[in-house]
């Protein structure tokens, strides 16, 4: 019953505050635009150059969008490919498609790739294409690669902020002292704020990927309902952290001042940049980042299209961080009462 | 506990002595006070009346010696149900109105469906805050703000109300027809302990605890208090006890 009352108190409370709901609901929705908008904005034409491909194929290469430019062998085409004159050459190397990319623009791989596998699904389907790249590698870094990441990373920001600051405020303002002279539990305390946060970070949650999939049309290979469950989970760790990490601040800027220490450090590790150069060591600070157990579940999701099996340790990681956070927020009331 | 010829007090306080960061705050108060009793707790601002009542209503724990609260030794969960509190600063839910304050800390205090409603009316009725039930507290004065606080502390109908301060703000009408209630409160056998900085509020407790740099100066009734400094008024018994201290 209190743990109800707590949770209705905090949804009304919640919907009389129109700015901060536009903060949690459209602030993402606006950024992931942005962001798509930046890596996705231009139409991208290959110039495809091809030797000994049959002409079906061509012909269906051609009218999915690329310029195709036909040379009389494989090496012809290469040097093509080398001068900057193509974007990608497909040959045939011991009658097997080989496709080689310019590889420096990733998008601009990305595009040949997907173009590609659509023409040979229907002219050679089970055929293997073999690829190889004249610059760079295989990694794709464009919006549907980190996608995924983007998603994770704004439930998880904006929920860590307007707990924070909700939680201070209530501390703040005295209306925290006040809750803790009546017989409510330290536990029905969080229990409260989880449930009636929860219950906007899941809208939030479902508002983001729906519009990221749905209206941006981001990649998206696997169950759309454990996105959801992820990014509720991403976002229940970070109410936990945020209203935790508020016990520690006095104000409101105090709580800006932990983004760079918490928020930030979890970017770098979350998979939106390659940590190969970095110190091993120190990549092994990436397992202390619920960011970092989100993204890669997120990817395995939507990306490769995994399913549950794949992202079990994800999900109990992403668990246990809510659930030891929220065991420390308790902990952490007893500075406002002792019992 | 319940020696029939000598009722149990309601609250005990023996020896206690709070202090933060190394600075003492209380230092070594007891008091007892008697069931039924309308008590003041009367000192300069920062002279420690909040601490103390946090100390009673279990909400922060003694560095020593021991409070009872109702018989029960504290701070204890258990006891928060059994009196009505009101913090000296005024803790509401201003995106709220007053309606769904009372709602939220009713149930805080396990009232529900009718019964809350009820009692929701006759607290209000009480601080004369009827006809603003449904407005936002953001639109409230800070003498209406101190009225609802009073209002949720008389919800659950407790039989002790520990008041921080609560006619400060409230204009002199008001203020005469809150203490008749109050008054009324303990005619009917609530015990009330409140802190003010009015003397004239003072004068109308049954027994009144002077209190300056955390410790207890004197104790008794208004008229005895005078009695014994040879003084016409509160005020003066105050100074005269206290040393000059402004109140
Ligand atoms: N949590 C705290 N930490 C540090 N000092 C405190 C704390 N609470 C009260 N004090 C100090 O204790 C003294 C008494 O405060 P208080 O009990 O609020 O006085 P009063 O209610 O009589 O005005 C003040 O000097 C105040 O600064
Ligand atoms: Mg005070």
């Amino acid at each position: 019953m209190r743990i109800r009352a707590l949770t209705i108190r905090i949804i009304r409370q919640f919907v009389r505050d129109k700015r901060t709901l536009a903060l949690l609901f459209l602030a993402p929705l606006l950024v992931l635009t942005l962001m798509y908008f930046v890596f996705n904005g231009r139409e991208i034409k290959p110039d495809l150059g091809i030797a000994g491909v049959p002409p079906a194929m061509e012909e269906r290469i051609a009218q999915s969008g690329a310029r195709v430019v036909r040379y009389d062998d494989a090496d012809q085409a290469n040097r093509a490919l080398e001068g900057g004159d193509l974007d990608a050459t497909l040959t045939l190397d011991n009658g097997r498609p080989a496709l080689r990319l310019e590889g420096s623009d990733p998008s601009m791989s990305k595009a040949v790739l997907l173009l590609l596998r659509q023409a040979m699904q229907q002219d050679a389907p089970g055929v293997q294409l073999q690829i190889s790249y004249l610059y760079g590698k295989a990694d794709l870094t464009s919006f549907d690669s980190f996608g995924p990441v983007l998603i994770g990373f704004f439930s998880f920001f904006f929920v860590f902020l307007l707990a924070g600051v909700a939680f201070l405020r209530e501390r703040t303002t005295g209306t925290l002292e006040r809750l803790l002279a009546t017989p409510i539990r330290r536990s029905e305390v969080v229990a409260g704020y989880l449930t009636g946060f929860g219950l906007f970070t899941l809208f939030q949650a479902a508002l983001i990927a729906g519009y990221a999939i749905g209206v941006l049309g981001m990649y998206m290979d696997g169950s759309v309902w454990l996105v959801l469950l992820l990014n509720l989970l991403l976002t229940l760790t970070a109410l936990t952290l945020g209203t935790l990490l508020s016990s520690f601040a006095g104000s409101e800027f105090q709580i800006i001042q932990f983004i760079p220490l918490v928020i930030v450090p979890q970017v770098f590790f979350s998979g939106l940049f390659n940590l190969e150069a970095m110190n091993p060591w120190l990549q092994k600070l990436s397992y202390l980042m619920p960011l970092y157990y989100g993204a890669d579940a997120m990817r395995a999701v939507m990306i490769r299209g995994e399913g549950l099996s794949a992202i079990q340790l994800d999900v109990y990681v992403l668990l246990a961080f809510s659930v030891a956070f929220a065991l420390l927020n308790v902990l952490a009331l007893k500075k406002q009462r002792p019992i | 506990m319940n020696d029939p010829l000598s009722p149990s007090p309601v609250v005990e306080l023996d020896g206690i002595s709070r202090a933060f960061g190394g600075r003492a705050v209380l230092d070594g108060i007891t008091l007892q006070v008697g069931r039924g009793e309308l008590f003041g707790l009367l000192g300069p601002s920062g002279s420690g009346k909040t601490t103390l009542i946090k100390l009673i209503t279990g909400i922060d724990r003694a560095d020593r010696g021991v409070v009872r609260l109702l018989g029960e030794r504290m701070p204890r969960l258990s006891m928060l149900q059994r009196f009505g509190y009101m913090a000296q600063s005024d803790a509401l839910y201003a995106e709220l109105t007053a309606k769904e304050n009372l709602m939220f800390f009713g149930a805080l205090y396990g009232l529900g469906g009718v019964r809350r409603e009820e009692r929701i009316r006759s607290a209000m009725a009480v601080v004369d805050l009827l006809e603003h039930l449904n407005k936002p507290v953001s639109a409230y004065s800070g003498g209406m703000k101190r009225r609802l606080s009073l209002a949720i502390a008389l919800l659950h109908e407790p039989e002790l109300l520990i008041l921080d301060e609560p006619t400060v703000g409230i204009d002199p009408v008001l203020r005469q027809s809150i203490w008749r209630e109050l008054l009324a409160l303990r005619d009917r056998g609530t015990t009330l302990i409140l802190t003010t900085h009015v003397m004239d509020e003072a004068d109308r407790c049954d027994r009144v605890g002077l209190i300056r740099d955390g410790r207890l100066t004197a104790v008794g009734s208004p008229a005895d208090l005078k009695a014994r400094t040879g003084t016409a008024t509160i005020e003066d018994a105050f100074i005269a006890i206290g040393g000059g201290a402004r109140v």
